[in-house]
């Protein structure tokens, strides 16, 4: 399984997104688009928007720290 | 439903958290219910007068009040939030976009959100660089000219982060000069890409998927100006829509008295939720605490 999160170090919800998918024993790529802006543009094509945290569980990608489409997603 | 609770908590801010750690300590039997852990305070920069930490981030605090919370086993349902509440037969009915609850007594602990700007593409273009939330998606617009809607301290402090990153910044603000503290407006005085705009109302946001600029009226003449993102600072609205058997005021806000007691017997609110002068972290726990209180207090005085 391929999780990947596109975050910035100042957003709470990433922060919490994160410790979450922690919590599960996910391991995750973790992609800091304040720092990367070629992942920034690559956010913004996945998912059509700006906001963060974007999880993205094996091509699909969560606007938002959404726990119950992030369970569904990892079948958890 | 058949489960009653001695205590239901609505809202985990530092209200909330209080209010839940409180009730724990007192062998209370609750169950707090909320959107998030943290409320406004996960979205606070730099807190530098919670006493006790010369200086905390909103992050860390937040985290502090989720361990402390965490340590005595509370029972949390999150994210959930209330839809209605009703007294019924001496007890409290709460319903959520989830189940129903029946407890004995209710701490309203809801907290306030940012206000919405209300004009034509917000919506469209949430997420798409309007945002309310600078803390977070600050960042982002590296690099990209961004207006500030809201002089306050909020704004301000949004202005000044974003004058570190980006090209140029715009403050809109409604009235006359801005209303934050004094120290700020030094500071961004000091910034030669930050740009005021008194007396100026935002009329619509424009763009194309993604912001493209703003309309702006001032002195009954309009104008445009280009910025893909556009931060929305414009106040805060209490989240208590769902409390209709309860008495506001005109700003919606929930009436209390000094024991956090609201015009139903049994039920309390505490923190920005309520009409308690002063919106501040630390006044938000020692709200939360004193009604936390009252509730055992009624408990041990009320057969239910």
């Amino acid at each position: 399984m391929e999780v990947k999160i596109y975050s910035t170090p100042t957003c709470p919800y990433c922060k919490m997104a994160k410790e979450y998918l922690s919590s599960k024993g996910i391991s995750y790529q973790d992609i800091d688009v304040s720092t990367d802006k070629e992942s920034l543009q690559e956010m913004i094509k996945v998912s059509g928007q700006m906001g963060v945290p974007v999880v993205v569980i094996n091509g699909s990608a969560v606007v938002g720290f959404d726990r119950s489409r992030i369970d569904s997603l990892l079948e958890i | 439903m058949d489960k009653v609770y001695d205590l239901i908590i609505l809202g985990a801010g530092p209200a909330g958290i209080t209010a839940a750690v409180y009730a724990a300590r007192k062998k209370i039997d609750s169950l707090v219910i909320a959107l998030d852990i943290g409320g406004q305070t996960a979205w606070s920069g730099d807190i530098e007068n919670y006493t006790g930490y010369q200086f905390i981030t909103g992050q860390d605090l937040t985290l502090k009040f989720q361990e402390h919370m965490s340590s005595f086993g509370i029972k949390t349902n999150i994210p959930e939030s209330a839809k209605e509440i009703k007294k019924e037969n001496g007890l409290i009915r709460t319903t959520t976009d989830k189940a129903e609850y029946l407890s004995k007594t209710l701490i309203v602990a809801t907290g306030k959100r940012p206000r919405l700007l209300g004009v034509e593409g917000e919506k469209e273009f949430k997420n798409k660089g309007v945002t309310y939330c600078a803390t977070c998606d600050g960042p982002i617009f590296k690099d990209k000219d961004v207006a500030i809607v809201g002089g306050g301290n909020s704004g301000l402090e949004a202005a000044l982060q974003m004058s570190k990153i980006s090209p140029k910044v715009y403050i809109i603000e409604r009235g006359p000069q801005l209303t934050g503290d004094q120290v700020i407006i030094e500071k961004l005085n000091n910034a030669s890409n930050v740009e005021i705009w008194n007396n100026a109302v935002v009329k619509k946001i424009y763009g194309e998927g993604f912001v493209k600029g703003i309309e702006i009226e001032k002195d009954s003449k309009g104008y445009s100006l280009d910025v893909e993102g556009v931060f929305v600072e414009a106040g805060l609205f209490p989240n208590s829509e769902f409390a209709n058997i309860l008495n506001k005021n005109d700003w919606q806000e929930i009436v209390i008295d000094c024991y956090n007691k609201t015009n139903i017997e049994g039920i309390f609110a505490a923190g920005d939720v309520t009409n308690v002068p002063e919106k501040q972290i630390i006044i938000a726990c020692g709200e939360g605490s004193k009604a936390s209180l009252a509730a055992f207090k009624y408990l041990a005085t009320h057969k239910l």
